[in-house]
């Protein structure tokens, strides 16, 4: 088998780009979203006396995408933090799921099988809670 | 406690984690747990789950640039993330059997283990992929940048990279890091990739490796929004402070102080595990 010059290293260019702004847009979007979730919460709550000492876990509202979606059309201050946790799990998948493009166009049906795995399991995970 | 204070705490603590982690390119998520949970009294479970969270978060922002930049090799990155996400989710359930004392046990074992791998002589290697090896077959070869023009490269022990990074995300989901220590030794060591090739496509592939088992955690009420709000946000402003600096700072002191302060969190963690403090 003869090895292809220099990887597929230009082909994948514009995919590299498309990629970077994704995960700059996706962490700008997230930190954004928590910085509004936190400061609303600090508002009504601030003076609350925390605890993180014991390990209760969270309500099921805050285990959920469609939980931590209900909170938020509530206007929940805590559900708006989540949410900018789930946009942040939310981008590496959407990293992948571009990748699944990126490389369909590029035909590469090898690398395309191994992002399709990847996506399903992060999918699995965040959906189905493993 | 009260929450304003708590969070400012945190806030700092982050911040600087965030600031340290960037400048030595060590990470910041391998001081995170340790601090909250030493530092804060946090339970170690909100700890590692407010952990994984940022570890997103600072992989994506500085992948966002070496992606752009050329380093990261995406389709090695790809490969290995298939064993890293079965691994992240191999170690959410093992997590279920691990006490919170071996948990801070072997936290503290990989604390020790990564100040180590900080201290090492670096070795570039520039490999060239046999042909019919597994390497050659996936076409990981690529070119980086080097010195203003492109240098072509090689991967070399595929199979071996592999098994590397599926311990990685074991790693990852167990303790809430990014495993970027064990995940550049297997591209570095066992794979001789380039350096600045491992460490761009560890950093590419740690966001995967960590929201693989952030979603399983989701689940499992380990992710506090409250908690997690002033780490991420302090992580974040850190790291994006570090990277601004880091052209202007002298790297190497700082780094041995880094180093230190993880053979001394590595101790006490130990400790804390060993005694069942934790």
């Amino acid at each position: 088998m003869i090895e292809p010059p220099a990887g597929n290293a230009h082909e994948d260019f514009a995919l590299e780009q498309r990629l970077g702004t994704l995960l700059r847009g996706g962490v700008i979007l997230s930190a954004t979203v928590t910085l509004i979730g936190g400061i609303m919460y600090l508002a009504a709550h601030g003076s609350a006396i925390a605890s993180f000492h014991t390990f209760t876990g969270e309500p099921a509202e805050l285990r959920t995408v469609s939980g931590v979606i209900r909170g938020v059309a509530r206007g929940d201050s805590v559900s708006i933090i989540q949410l900018g946790v789930l946009l942040l799990i939310a981008t590496p998948i959407a990293r992948v799921f571009i990748s699944v493009i990126g490389f369909a166009r590029e035909r590469d049906w090898m690398y395309v099988a191994c992002s399709l795995l990847v996506l399903a399991l992060l999918c699995f995970s965040l959906v189905h809670g493993g | 406690m009260h929450v304003l204070t708590f969070t400012l705490l945190t806030l700092a603590g982050a911040l600087v984690a965030g600031l340290v982690g960037a400048l030595t390119g060590l990470g910041g998520g391998v001081v995170l747990v340790p601090l909250l949970t030493l530092g804060l009294g946090v339970d170690i479970r909100y700890a590692i789950g407010a952990s994984l969270v940022c570890v997103i978060a600072t992989s994506s922002g500085a992948a966002a640039a070496f992606v752009r930049e050329g380093f990261t090799n995406i389709r090695v990155g790809m490969f290995l993330e298939i064993a890293t996400t079965v691994g992240a989710l191999l170690g959410t359930v093992l997590a279920v059997y691990v006490s919170s004392s071996m948990l801070a046990v072997i936290f503290g074992i990989v604390l020790l283990f990564s100040a180590a791998q900080s201290m090492r002589q670096r070795v570039e290697h520039i490999a060239a992929t046999a042909p019919g090896t597994l390497g050659a077959r996936l076409r990981l070869s690529s070119t980086y940048p080097l010195g203003g023009k492109l240098v072509s490269y090689g991967v070399e022990r595929v199979p071996a990279g592999f098994a590397m990074m599926f311990v990685a995300g074991i790693l990852s989901a167990l303790l809430g890091i990014g495993s970027g220590v064990v995940k550049v030794l297997a591209m570095d060591r066992a794979m001789h990739l380039p350096y600045k090739v491992s460490t761009t496509t560890s950093n590419f592939m740690i966001g995967v490796t960590a929201a693989a088992s952030a979603g399983v955690y989701l689940h499992r009420g380990y992710i506090d929004p409250v908690l997690v709000m002033p780490v991420v946000l302090g992580v974040l402003a850190g790291a994006t402070l570090g990277a601004r600096l880091l052209a202007r700072v002298h790297v190497k002191p700082l780094r041995m102080l880094f180093t230190a302060i993880m053979i001394a969190l590595a101790i006490e963690m130990l400790y804390q595990g060993i005694t069942k403090r934790i």
